[in-house]
């Protein structure tokens, strides 16, 4: 398994899942497109959103263009790490939450 | 430094040709220059600093281009006698390291309206190295353009050199003191940025924001207005780009954002670029490529010593690859955007 499964060649197929579902995909772009413009919230801001869940979501190609997007709005290093522990924290305290499942889950078996 | 390199490495790359897109989508080919308004004169390639982004190679190695007092008269009497220039636009290098520095700004305000000297600022404040060269400037109301890559050290030493920074902020707190950049004051300290990797520039009013907040909250300094500048793909920051394997994506980058609104305001329409030897270019970017004003009907190089404001006037602009820096985005010039 020398080969990667994630493929930066991919990316450029994107719009290929629009092919069976062009009008999907349409609304998909034209919705995606407004959701990153400057609104209550300005670029940068959005930018960092976007870059915090997709490493949350350790998708490698949002990683990447969303790093560079960051870059491009202003954003620094030291900003985009504190995004990423944000994205980090809630998905830790979302595991640790669980947990309150599990104490349920044995009280209702335990002696 | 191999200006002939850089076109050619530029030009082998898979990417739509600049002048093509002028032609189609802008209807502006060949480009044409108007009577220039700015003269940017180039002091010589001496500077102190070695920034990796240095679109002219510049460093405390590059004493081969040094203008002469002799070119310096030239320019002076080119503006005196044409009445479009108003402003003479001093760089580098660091310009104030030329032993005739002083002399000529001191002579250049008596002949353009608005004198502006572009400064890495970390000699402003050195009393040493440059003396009392910013009460020099400011009782001669020299608007100075000082190039701060980030409003953090990291970003601006990484880029710049270690202790650049800290050098530029003790200038700018200095350069306030005396009234550079504060409100009233009628002296004007403007900052350039330019991104710090192989990215685009932020909106120059969102970046201008962050600045602004950011420098009066971290150090305490004002400055007036903040031009945003691409990195042009010439110099050491296209050696950066080859070597880093960056320079594929970052020219697609600058061709996908290819703006036809930021074409009419590009720099090289207005501003004439004078070479420290007295040859004149379009633009400070074709100077270090050496690609030279092209005058009609002239087999001779335009220069300064000969400058004829009437000829130069309508004439064709050399644009090339490298003009994609330019025209990306909202545009860029050596004022900021340009739309």
């Amino acid at each position: 398994m020398t080969e990667s499964y994630y493929k930066p060649e991919d990316l450029l197929k994107f719009s290929s899942i629009g092919d069976d579902a062009p009008e999907l995909w349409k609304k998909f772009n034209e919705w995606y497109g407004e959701v990153f413009k400057e609104g209550a919230l300005t670029e940068r801001e959005k930018a960092l959103i976007a870059l915090a869940v997709a490493t949350a979501e350790q998708c490698p190609y949002c990683i990447d263009a969303f790093t560079k997007t960051c870059l491009e709005k202003g954003s620094n290093t030291e900003q985009m790490t504190e995004a990423i522990h944000v994205a980090s924290a809630i998905k830790g305290g979302a595991t640790l939450i669980h947990g309150v499942q599990m104490r349920n889950a044995a009280k209702k078996v335990e002696l | 430094m191999a200006s002939n390199g850089e076109i050619s490495g530029l030009e082998a790359l898979a990417i739509e040709p600049f002048d093509e897109r002028l032609k189609c989508e802008v209807g502006l080919y060949p480009l044409k220059a108007s009577a220039p308004s700015t003269l940017q004169v180039d002091l010589g390639s001496f500077c102190n600093l070695k920034c990796r982004h240095c679109h002219v190679s510049a460093g405390p190695d590059r004493t081969d281009k040094v203008m002469t007092r002799s070119t310096m008269e030239s320019c002076l009497e080119a503006v005196a006698g044409n009445a479009s220039i108003s402003t003479i636009d001093i760089t580098g290098g660091a310009p104030e390291m030329h032993p005739d520095f002083k002399w000529f700004v001191a002579e250049a305000v008596k002949v353009a309206k608005k004198v502006m000297v572009r400064t890495n600022l970390t000699l402003m404040n050195n009393k040493a190295a440059c003396d009392d060269i910013g009460e020099f400037l400011a009782a001669r109301k020299v608007e100075l353009v000082a190039s701060l890559p980030y409003y953090r050290r990291e970003e601006t030493d990484r880029m710049r050199g270690e202790g650049v920074f800290k050098a530029v902020m003790e200038s700018m707190k200095y350069l306030n003191s005396i009234g550079y950049g504060m409100d009233g004051s009628g002296l004007k300290l403007n900052l350039v940025y330019n991104p710090t990797g192989a990215f685009m520039a932020p909106s120059q009013s969102a970046i201008e924001a962050d600045f602004r907040r950011e420098l009066t909250r971290r150090e305490g300094v004002s400055f007036n207005n903040l031009f945003v500048i691409t990195n042009m793909p010439i110099g050491r920051f296209f050696d950066f780009l080859v070597e880093s394997d960056n320079l594929m994506p970052y020219m697609e980058r600058l061709a996908s954002a290819f703006n036809p609104d930021s074409v009419e305001g590009l720099m090289c329409r207005t501003t004439l670029s004078v070479a420290s030897d007295g040859t004149l270019y379009d633009c400070d970017f074709n100077r270090v490529l050496g690609l030279k004003s092209l005058l009609p009907d002239s087999t001779t190089d335009a220069t300064i010593e000969s400058f004829d404001g009437d000829t130069l006037d309508g004439r064709d602009i050399l644009t090339a690859q490298h003009c994609y820096g330019c025209t990306a985005g909202a545009g860029s010039s050596c004022a900021g955007e340009t739309t």
